[in-house]
């Protein structure tokens, strides 16, 4: 597993591997904004936390399709899937991956970020904490949506209209948490909703994604 | 006998078609008279004639959730118990759902220009049946998009399993996210009753001819899709010989 | 010692039955050659001894964890060196050395260029080197000489008589000669499949015919 796990984060970072790729759709995304809502701090403000958090949440899906589609190709999955390592603990590995090389950069370059939109340094704390305790979810969502469309030819658009819709709650929760944390209101709650789904998704979308890749295995 | 026999095609095809034009008569009967009774109730002394609409909103909303409901039961029954017919249930419930809770949101839209004063509110009943609705676009995507028959029936069977309770999810962060401004449920089995009997009696009917007519649309569908099938299995068959 | 047995077996592609009523059993130290022209199901048949598609029927036996697989496709990454490639599929199976498997396919002069950089005739022989790591008794092997020059195909073949005589076996389909004397063949045409006589459907739209 700690194998797999190294071979990833190793393809992700060597060249043509596409890392960075995610923060500087990120970066992008937050620069964009003002042009069209407006320079102005009150038009800003409010509406911060909810783009750092879809920003974040669309970076992500960009990388979506390279967790399983490479290896699909190249055989690979054909291999590990005779291997003796579970495939679940496979995906579980693979999300891993993924979020390590994808979500992580951006958690790190999201307080930057946001001071482009005017996020008051009181929130700062609570948009890391949001996205670290969010983006577990996202990226094992993401490996599920992955898996159901590996073997399609146009599965790139597809993967995002299949997870898209299950990032609903999570993006909901983590804004909220973000939000409350700016005006003063108790962000706890959202946080325990948000650290509940991000728990449960860890611990059983891994056994459908992997029923959905022998399902394309076959 | 186990009712696990109805599954079976040949047997699925022998008494839906013979309940098939029964359903089809009760639900145009329901559903019209349903719809025209309402339309002859009085006006509502608040709502004016809009109140109207719900005749066609109540149902609607009410199957696109029961449609979804069916078509996890169904993909549940394939992937567990692999009775071919079930998936094809699915596959065929989908559109019809998708289209009542386009139905629910238009109607509903309707009624709330003059009412909110706008077509489009982010209310938590609302916003619930959008993402209901982007559900079942995802599911019937996930159908048209895989061309290998097996794969296709599980895969979006484990997408409809893992789409319910995330839709389930959906309706309690929306919940949370926003209070809402939407009217309480228009029937309720509690006691006080909230609607008059005027209105609830053709609400009643309405709902049996949504219900019907979704019975009749599915078993439609299905069929169609079962001879498909056999047309495809057939032609390969002789393809080989 | 019989390493692997097969009774019955049928097999399909794309919901439909190819090959059937498929019995053989494969010892240690032999190698089983499978014939038959193109779409006969060789293909098919490996997949599902390597356990990546279900059978529509009959039965298989081998012990847990004992086939290595490799087809067309070599599973090799082209940011790595081949033997990153090879260290991390030995690691994934817990298998053998990494040197020992490059020198059997005359690599270990490629040993840090990375794969992208290597010959298709040259991945291919990393790819077949991935067999030796993994410590698996029963080779699987789908055209495992495509590719590939006279001089690697005899290096192929002393690699698998190596591990015959050590007791393993394998399975593949090839056209060429491998001039492995010890082989046996089978040829797949007589099983297959007859339309008609359907017992169990292979795939769903069968199960409506």
């Amino acid at each position: 597993m700690l194998a797999l796990l190294k071979r990833d984060l190793v393809l992700a970072t060597r060249a043509g591997g596409g890392f960075g790729l995610g923060v500087a759709f990120f970066l992008i995304l937050c620069a964009l904004v003002p042009f069209g809502v407006g320079p102005q701090t009150e038009a800003l403000r409010p509406i911060a936390p909810g783009i750092l958090w879809v920003g974040a949440l669309l970076a992500c899906l960009l990388s979506l399709d390279r967790i399983f589609a490479l290896d699909h190709e190249d055989g690979s999955l054909d291999l590990l899937a005779t291997a003796p390592l579970p495939l679940e603990g496979g995906v579980a590995v693979k999300a891993l991956a993924h979020w390590l090389t994808t979500s992580l950069p951006l958690i790190v370059a999201a307080p930057v970020f946001g001071l482009l939109l005017h996020l008051p340094g009181k929130a700062v704390p609570w948009l890391i904490i949001s996205l670290l305790v969010g983006t577990p979810a996202l990226s094992v969502l993401g490996a599920f949506g992955a898996a159901i469309t590996v073997g399609l030819r146009r599965g790139g658009l597809l993967l995002s209209l299949l997870v898209l819709p299950l990032y609903i709650p999570t993006l909901i929760f983590g804004t909220e948490i973000v939000r409350r944390g700016m005006e003063g209101g108790d962000p706890i709650t959202p946080m325990l909703f948000l650290a509940g789904i991000s728990a449960a998704v860890v611990a059983l979308v891994p056994f459908a994604a992997a029923a959905a890749l022998r399902v394309n295995l076959r | 006998m186990s009712i696990w026999k109805y599954a079976n095609p040949v047997k699925f095809m022998r008494s839906s078609g013979a309940i098939l034009p029964w359903v089809v008569a009760g639900a145009g009967l329901c559903t019209i008279g349903g719809v025209l009774w309402g339309f002859l109730t009085p006006q509502d002394y608040k709502q004016g004639s809009t109140v109207k609409i719900v005749f066609l909103h109540v149902p609607a909303a009410m199957m696109a959730i029961n449609i979804w409901v069916m078509m996890l039961v169904a993909s549940l029954i394939w992937l567990v118990r692999r009775h071919h017919v079930s998936a094809l249930a699915a596959k065929a419930a989908a559109p019809v759902g998708a289209i009542m809770t386009l139905i629910a949101l238009a109607t509903g839209a309707i009624w709330g220009q003059p009412m909110w004063g706008s077509w489009w509110e982010w209310d938590p009943r609302l916003t619930s049946f959008l993402i209901l609705f982007l559900f079942y676009v995802g599911y019937i995507a996930l159908w048209s998009a895989i061309d290998d028959a097996d794969s296709a029936a599980d895969l979006t069977g484990v997408l409809c399993l893992v789409g319910s309770v995330f839709a389930l999810l959906s309706r309690y962060a929306v919940l949370f996210w926003n209070q809402g401004l939407h009217q309480g449920a228009s029937l309720s089995v509690a006691p006080g009753e909230r609607m008059s009997a005027v209105y609830r009696y053709p609400l009643y009917l309405s709902m049996l001819g949504f219900l019907l007519l979704f019975v009749a649309l599915v078993l439609i569908r299905t069929r169609t899709e079962i001879r498909r099938r056999r047309l495809i299995a057939l032609q390969a068959k002789e393809a080989r010989a | 010692m019989t390493l692997l047995r097969v009774r019955d077996l049928a097999v399909a592609r794309g919901g439909m039955r190819v090959v059937e009523n498929v019995s053989f059993t494969l010892d240690a130290g032999t190698a089983l050659i499978l014939r038959g022209p193109n779409g006969i199901g060789k293909t098919s048949l490996l997949r599902t001894l390597a356990g990546l598609q279900p059978s529509v029927g009959g039965m298989m036996e081998h012990a847990e964890d004992a086939v290595a697989y490799a087809a067309h496709a070599d599973g090799l990454k082209p940011a790595l060196t081949a033997a990153e490639n090879l260290k991390f599929w030995s690691s994934i199976f817990g298998g053998g050395a990494v040197g020992p498997a490059l020198a059997a396919m005359d690599l270990l002069s490629l040993a840090d260029r990375p794969a992208a950089s290597l010959s298709a005739g040259q991945k291919r022989r990393l790819g077949l080197a991935r067999l030796l790591v993994t410590g698996r008794s029963i080779w699987m092997l789908d055209e495992p000489t495509v590719s590939l020059d006279a001089h690697s195909v005899a290096l192929f073949a002393k690699v698998v008589r190596d591990h015959l005589v050590a007791g393993g076996a394998a399975i593949m389909a090839t056209h060429i000669d491998l001039g492995l004397s010890e082989a046996e063949t089978l040829d797949l045409e007589p099983f297959r499949a007859q339309p008609g006589q359907m017992s169990a459907p292979a795939g769903f739209n069968e199960a409506f015919a």
